[in-house]
């Protein structure tokens, strides 16, 4: 494939190195800003930058065209260096109408670009948006760098030729405006041409059309010289290997067939729909052909006990959904507690009690998923920390489940969920071996015939007793079992015996898990500590803080309970402790209690990840006061 | 397999000291299912009872057999689970009223239409025993209990309507003091392809004594039970001397003689839905009470299309390897 003809004119544009941009694409919910910056991305991908994406959907699926509740965008950070973050602040403003541009230009970086639709400029959209006074007369837009293109007319124009509608014309416009940052970044077409022709290959006449606008838009910028500069972004010194960029729930379900397959158990998940969890399942239901079963339950309970069913079978078996699914399957996951089986529940946070704000990320369900449950429950949780380690933390998480004989909870966020970073691909040998024996009878004493519930004296996990062994007979269910033979009792000495035995059996998980690590500063005046999803935004903020001469270490929390051998100890290393969490403080209460140490909490809800400088300006007010 | 020809009753009976209330209804259904089991020609190993919470939910410790016992309502949905991913299974579900059609109903219908290979037993007492007895969603209008001291206000349910409003494709009723009935409708439920659904009468003698009396009791059980029977005629009585004509889309009952005879009846017919339709509306006192199969049609079990599916796609595409999965998409190289 080829790019256009670089016109002689390019060359006498002025071009500038950069190491990092952030740019927004913004639209109507119908305009393909997700499919777009998704394609800027997979190019950029292509071309070696680092990266890392951050979509923003509305709560509405079709909000009605051109109000502001209807705008969607995506942000994408492309760098030459190592990233963590999708940017704080965008560099980059493409505005589809005037309700992305209301939305989104508050964000923008001082002396930004801003790309404007401008037929989409008119009273009737500007009233959509509540702007009074088109805001490219009344001054707002100064301090920024505008474009103002005919997006539309250019795009109809470009495709006259072409036997469509022009409703259908129309909406090739967001590839127009892909191909002019195709232009302005200096990336090659061919791969959203490729992308286009097998998206398409039904409807050759579409795959076409899309290519047209988005050659259109590229060569708009060239021979027109609307953009004085070009810019290039070099690929990243990243690890050598092969990469893939991948969202957080694309990852978890590669994990869960990976662990499926690592196990040598098939896969079963009882799902519900639900925001941001869906695509858990949607992905899962694609892998037929690795032997995957998805069931799609009528509501969160049935998804739960499904699963339980499938892993009483001798399934790895798990359940996905997000805070609102794990109210209701509470009662099931300590089924799965009492009966001590395995069993994997995800929970891709979302922000808000009740149904909250389902399309925004937050991580307030710490305490719900670690004691929201009747009677003492603990379960194990563990927490990826960007995207692509939600394959590992579902390979981890499937670990735990079954050589522990436990139920664990991963808790993902809808910013993992659906943000998305370059991956190196793991050698399939290299992952852990997750075999599973099932007991067969194997030194069962014939007088005392089998035990379901003797324990391995290691793990203290009970033996794993598929149906249909025989021999093996057994009745288990969510009375308190007598420990050893699993028959009901209400035994007083027996029940706290096995309160503490069911907590201790999770404690021991701790022998298998890696401790707490260190980065930065060993004398640091201050550990800035975090758990999942915020990994990227602190590294980025004590990279920074080191950078500009701060005493700052870092440590990070994947496991959550139990919690790493060593996490008193680091945490007593450091004079401050700040603890950044997108809830109230719900972690650092947990360290609080558990260790009487002063964890301070940096605390966001907004439905909002936290961007660097967030951290950052937190890090050097408590250092400087 | 010759294991399997020498089971006996004994083999399904657990060391678990049984703790139902002396003379309730849940002894008879057990011994049935006893007698019953190891005539299948399964192998023991084989069978798994699930059950949700309530007296009846105690079954699965009296059986030798795997068995779980679950939470309230739920026992569909996790017997869901284990037959979809474990179809060599027997799964049989035990029930009552409170569990399966109050806390549970959404999993029973849904089991029900997906048609789920399992063998649902509903053990139908009209009352809440383990609780101690409070008003269930089969009770009928008007019963004083602990918790409508001044009569229950609440229309009741019909569970074999229910069953058949979900499409269920085997619905059934026995008695728990009909034995060899009841054996007779578990035989052919676990013959069955899909759900089987039987509804069985099942007296508590400790909060609801002689709640089915209109049918079990000695002046009742020939006079006002329908024994339904595919390709037979529909009569009933003493002397079998009543019958059952159509009458427009519904059922009446007419006194045989005077020319009318047996071959003027309905001929029962458990593929009709609509006859099934019109037989579950029949309620005593006014109506005569039918047991016996309503309704029972082939239908493709959900977890043997679920397999056909997962072996379909690795018919055409191979048991995918996992290299290639995660190495899928567009991929990059960095040296
Ligand atoms: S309370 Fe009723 S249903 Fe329960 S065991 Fe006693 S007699 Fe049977």
């Amino acid at each position: 494939m080829t790019t256009p003809a670089v016109s002689d004119s390019v060359s006498e544009r002025q071009h500038e190195k950069l190491h990092d941009v952030v740019i927004r694409f913004a639209g109507d919910s119908g305009d393909g800003m997700q499919l777009t910056g998704t394609q800027f991305t997979n190019t950029s991908a292509v071309l070696g930058n680092d990266l890392s994406t951050l979509p923003d959907f509305p709560a509405e699926i079709r909000a009605p065209a051109g109000t502001l509740p209807g705008v969607s965008a995506f942000q994408v950070r492309i760098a030459d260096y190592d990233i963590h973050t999708p940017g704080d602040v965008p560099d980059v403003l493409v505005a589809m109408n005037p309700a992305a541009l209301k939305t989104n230009l508050g964000d923008l970086v001082p002396n930004g670009i801003v790309i404007l639709n401008v037929n989409e400029f008119n009273k009737r959209n500007l009233g959509k948006a509540h702007y009074d006074v088109d805001p490219r007369e009344d001054g707002s837009l100064e301090g920024f760098r505008l474009f103002e293109v005919e997006l539309t007319r250019l795009t109809l124009e470009a495709l006259q030729e072409l036997e469509l509608d022009n409703r259908s014309r129309g909406r090739c416009k967001n590839f127009f405006a892909l191909g002019m940052v195709y232009w302005m970044y200096s990336r090659p077409l061919d791969n959203t041409i490729e992308y286009l022709y097998k998206k398409f290959a039904k409807k050759p006449i579409l795959a076409e059309a899309n290519e047209k606008a988005l050659r259109a838009g590229y060569n708009y910028c060239d021979i027109t010289g609307a953009f004085q500069v070009r810019y290039e972004v070099e690929p990243a010194q990243l690890e050598p290997g092969l990469y893939r960029n991948i969202n957080g729930n694309s990852a978890l379900a590669l994990g869960f067939v990976a662990a499926s397959r690592r196990s040598g158990l098939p896969l079963f998940l009882g799902s519900y729909p639900i925001t941001p969890a869906s695509s858990v399942l949607h992905e899962l239901a694609k892998y037929k052909q690795y032997n995957v079963t998805t069931f799609q339950a009528e509501d969160e309970i049935a998804a739960v006990c499904a699963a339980i069913g499938a892993s009483f079978g001798g399934s790895l078996a798990i359940t996905s959904t997000s805070g609102p699914g794990i109210a209701l399957k509470s009662e099931g996951m300590n089924l799965a507690l009492m009966t001590e089986l395995p069993l994997v529940v995800i929970n891709v946070q979302r922000a808000g009690p009740s149904t909250g704000m389902p399309t925004k990320t937050e991580q307030s369900d710490l305490l719900q998923v670690m004691f929201g449950r009747n009677g003492e429950a603990p379960m194990p949780v563990i927490a990826p920390s960007s995207p692509a380690d939600c394959f590992f933390a579902a390979l981890e998480a499937s670990r735990m489940a079954v050589h522990h004989m436990v139920p664990v909870i991963l808790i993902s966020d809808g910013y993992l969920a659906n943000g998305s970073e370059p991956w190196r691909l793991p050698s399939v040998e290299d992952l852990p071996d997750l075999t599973v024996d099932f007991y067969g009878g194997e030194n069962t004493d014939p007088e005392v015939g089998f035990l379901p519930y003797r324990r391995s004296s290691e793990t203290l996990a009970r033996p794993w007793a598929v149906p249909g062994t025989p021999g093996l007979e057994h009745r288990i269910g969510g009375l308190e079992k007598q420990d050893g033979t699993g028959n009901v009792s209400y035994d007083p000495e027996n029940h706290e015996h096995m309160t503490r035995l069911r907590a201790e059996k999770v404690e021991r998980i701790a022998n298998t898990i890696p401790e707490l690590e260190v980065v930065g500063d060993e004398d640091a005046e201050l550990l800035v500590v975090g758990w999942g999803s915020t990994l990227g935004a602190i590294t980025g903020a004590v990279n920074l803080a080191r950078r500009q001469g701060y005493k700052v270490a870092r440590t990070h929390f994947r496991h959550i309970h139990p919690l790493p051998r060593n996490t008193e100890e680091v945490l007593r290393q450091f004079p401050n402790v700040l603890m950044p969490e997108l809830n109230t403080g719900q972690m650092a209460m947990l360290l609080r209690s558990h260790f009487l140490i002063d964890v301070q909490t940096y605390s966001k809800v907004q439905g909002k990840p936290f961007t660097r400088s967030e951290i950052l300006d937190r890090i050097v007010e408590m250092l400087e006061t | 397999m010759t294991e399997q020809a020498t089971l006996t009753r004994s083999d399904f009976q657990s060391d678990q000291e049984v703790r139902w209330c002396p003379g309730c209804g849940d002894y008879a259904i057990l011994k049935a299912v006893q007698d019953v089991f190891p005539t299948l020609g399964i192998p023991k190993e084989k069978f798994v009872i699930v059950s949700g919470i309530g007296c009846s939910s105690r079954f699965p410790y009296y059986m030798d057999t795997y068995g779980f016992h679950t939470i309230h309502g739920r026992a569909p949905a996790i017997a869901t689970g284990l037959k979809v991913s474990r179809p060599d299974l027997e799964v049989w579900v035990v029930t009552g009223d409170g569990d399966a059609l109050s806390i549970g109903g959404n999993h029973l219908i849904h089991a029900l239409r997906r048609n789920v290979g399992l063998k649902i037993m509903l053990f139908n007492n009209r009352i809440y025993g383990l609780t101690k007895g409070q008003y269930s969603p089969t009770s009928e209008v008007g019963k004083r209990t602990s918790s409508t001291p001044y009569g229950s206000i609440d229309a009741p349910f019909n569970p074999l309507a229910i069953a058949l409003g979900a499409g269920a494709s085997f619905v059934a009723r026995g008695v728990d003091v009909f034995l060899p009935h009841l054996k007779s409708i578990l035989q052919r439920a676990s013959a069955h392809q899909g759900t089987a659904f039987v509804e069985i009468y099942q007296n508590c003698n400790i909060f609801n004594d002689g709640a089915f009396q209109a049918v079990t009791s000695k002046e009742h059980r020939k006079a006002d039970v329908i024994y339904l029977e595919h390709g037979q005629p529909v009569t009933f009585g003493d002397d079998r001397e009543l019958g059952i004509q159509m009458d427009g889309a519904q059922l009446k009952v007419v006194e045989l003689g005077d020319g009318l005879t047996a071959d003027d009846c309905l001929v029962w017919d458990e593929t009709d839905r609509n006859l099934a339709w019109a037989m579950a509306q029949m309620e005593a006192p006014a109506f005569p009470t039918p047991i016996g199969i309503l309704r029972s049609v082939e239908r493709p079990s959900f977890e043997s299309q679920v397999v056909a599916q997962i072996q379909h796609e690795i018919d055409i595409k191979g048991s995918g390897s996992l290299d290639e999965l995660v190495r899928s998409g567009d991929t990059w190289t960095v040296t």
